[in-house]
């Protein structure tokens, strides 16, 4: 292709846009709105799994040993663990002086003193972390089977509501992705053929003239990836603004909730919504329009 | 059968100054009669040809083969060399390239000017930006509108319209000018100029094929006139006249 087709061919695409006003408004505002719901939705998605996936990793298996089990032990058992349990993300040695330690910091404060040796002697133990809540009951028998242990601390219930509530949001989340992606193509689709039909005879006045199928298309494919830009970009710019006026008002208003609720930055919600927004909108511009010019190519 | 009418074709030399050859060409759609029904039409470089008949003649059937929007059922056609039966689709446009296309209602853009117009036919088969500020003022010169290039279509009368879908047709220099009842939407004065026009631009060289239903202009230009009923050539004549239908 000749250089002054290549800006031909770019200006036309341009032009197009205002040749053809309402049909470009049609398709930049189905194509922002779908991506407005979907950056919407994504955000809220990503923080719940956030919170979620934040609250999971407090969640710890505690192992108590039999008395006069040693620290050596005790470690033994640990680099075990760590060696041949995959699901295991981190392990801390907490021992029966620590756990003391621990203990009259946060129930007994200055009335401690009056301990001479430590009560906790044999309350030395392991912190288990879990990189998947949902293998923890796996987990719990199999420790529950070494000899040396005496006894297993686990939070079954916060366990099994995290990982249900995650599946929950993934399924509910995939499932509201597919209808709006299902909608915005319906939608898209009409648009487009609404726009060539009023372009038609163009085509057809090119066709008779010698235009290639690659001349022919090209603006075209200008134009539609033209709108996706800008129907995606519209989106993302409100999106940005609306999250991060709603993580400020909902920290100030629910301050409570503020430990719970641990909202992830914009810029790390935006470091993937970016990429997918702009990749869906300009691909649905460029396939939408390839594929109609296509049916009316054979002339 | 096949075979024979292969032999026949190949036996037959192609004269090298006849572009256009039909042979035994018919044409049927799903359900009726053929539109056309073995045809054979043979067309010189440089003639200038009126093709006239009735609606169902097979007039618009024959100018759409020519143009190669449809292929023959049977018979063979070959325009400027090319074999239009057995053409493959990426090349359709190159043999395009060698007509100039003029409707009866015209087909200008009419969101873009007389200049863009004119310019978009070029700009379509790639002639470098330098080529085309020289081409399209010369152009709209030859039709009279030099004038007029920055006015929109809409402000243009029909013979204007015309002239510039003549410019159109004429800017990347056709070795064939193919004219679907030009003057069809036109008063006679109009569709005087536009017919002399087309002398002029056949006596520069151009073969010209001019359909159409104007009995005056027909009879008036004394040209090769091809009169067709129901699918086939029922006269062709040098300095021919405009048949009457009974």
């Amino acid at each position: 292709m000749r250089i002054s087709s290549f800006f031909y061919t770019l200006g036309q695409g341009i032009k197009n846009l205002g040749r053809n006003k309402w049909y470009t408004l049609a398709s930049i505002a189905t194509i922002g709105a779908c991506l407005f719901l979907f950056g919407i939705f994504y955000s809220i998605v990503t923080n719940f799994q956030h919170v979620v996936k934040t609250a999971e990793e407090g969640v710890s298996v505690t192992v108590f040993f039999n008395e006069g089990v040693t620290e050596e032990q005790i470690l033994a058992v640990k680099s075990e663990l760590e060696k041949n349990r995959p699901e295991v993300r981190e392990i801390e040695y907490v021992s029966a002086d620590a756990a003391w330690e621990g203990f009259k910091e946060e129930y007994l404060g200055e009335y401690a003193d009056g301990f001479t040796e430590n009560p906790l002697a044999d309350s030395a133990n392991l912190q288990i972390y879990l990189k998947d809540v949902s293998m923890q009951p796996a987990l719990v028998t199999y420790i529950e089977s070494i000899d040396v242990v005496r006894e297993v601390n686990r939070s079954e219930v916060t366990a099994n509501t995290l990982s249900g509530l995650n599946k929950l949001i993934a399924y509910v989340s995939a499932g509201i992705i597919i209808i709006l992606l299902l909608v915005s193509i319906f939608l898209i689709s009409n648009t487009v053929t609404m726009g060539i039909a009023v372009r038609k005879d163009e085509i057809n006045i090119m066709k008779y003239i010698g235009a290639t199928d690659f001349f022919v298309r090209a603006p075209f494919v200008v134009e539609g990836i033209l709108i996706g830009m800008i129907g995606s970009a519209i989106p993302l710019i409100i999106v940005y603004f609306v999250y991060t006026h709603a993580i400020t008002y909902v920290a100030s208003k629910f301050t409570m909730l503020s430990s719970l609720l641990n909202f992830l930055p914009v810029e790390v919600v935006y470091k993937e919504l970016l990429p997918i927004s702009l990749a869906i909108g300009i691909g649905i511009g460029f396939l939408g329009s390839f594929a109609t010019v296509r049916k009316h190519l054979h002339v | 059968m096949e075979r024979g009418y292969r032999k026949k074709r190949l036996n037959r030399q192609i004269p090298e100054d006849e572009i256009i050859t039909l042979e035994n060409v018919t044409k049927s759609y799903s359900s009726g009669a053929p539109a056309l029904n073995g045809v054979n039409l043979h067309i010189k470089r440089g003639e200038f040809v009126f093709i006239v008949g009735d609606s169902g003649s097979g007039k618009s059937t024959l100018i759409k083969l020519l143009l190669r929007e449809l292929t023959p059922t049977e018979g063979e056609i070959t325009v400027l060399g090319y074999n239009l039966k057995r053409i493959k689709h990426r090349k359709i446009p190159k043999f395009r390239r060698n007509l100039g296309i003029v409707f009866q209602d015209f087909r200008l853009l009419k969101d873009r000017n007389v200049y863009e117009n004119v310019a978009f036919a070029q700009r379509i088969v790639q002639t470098p930006t330098r080529e085309i500020k020289r081409n399209v003022p010369s152009i709209l010169a030859t039709v009279n509108l030099a004038g007029k290039y920055k006015n929109k279509i809409n402000q243009l009368s029909g013979g204007e319209q015309q002239r510039v879908a003549l410019a159109r047709a004429l800017v990347n220099k056709p070795t064939i000018l193919l004219a679907d009842e030009p003057t069809g939407n036109l008063d006679p004065n109009n569709s005087w100029e536009i017919m002399k026009l087309m002398e002029q631009i056949n006596e520069n060289g151009t073969t010209v094929i001019v359909v159409t239903h104007n009995r005056e202009i027909v009879n008036a230009m004394k040209k090769r006139v091809i009169t067709m009923k129901k699918g086939v050539i029922i006269e062709d004549e040098e300095e021919g006249m405009y048949i009457d239908e009974d």
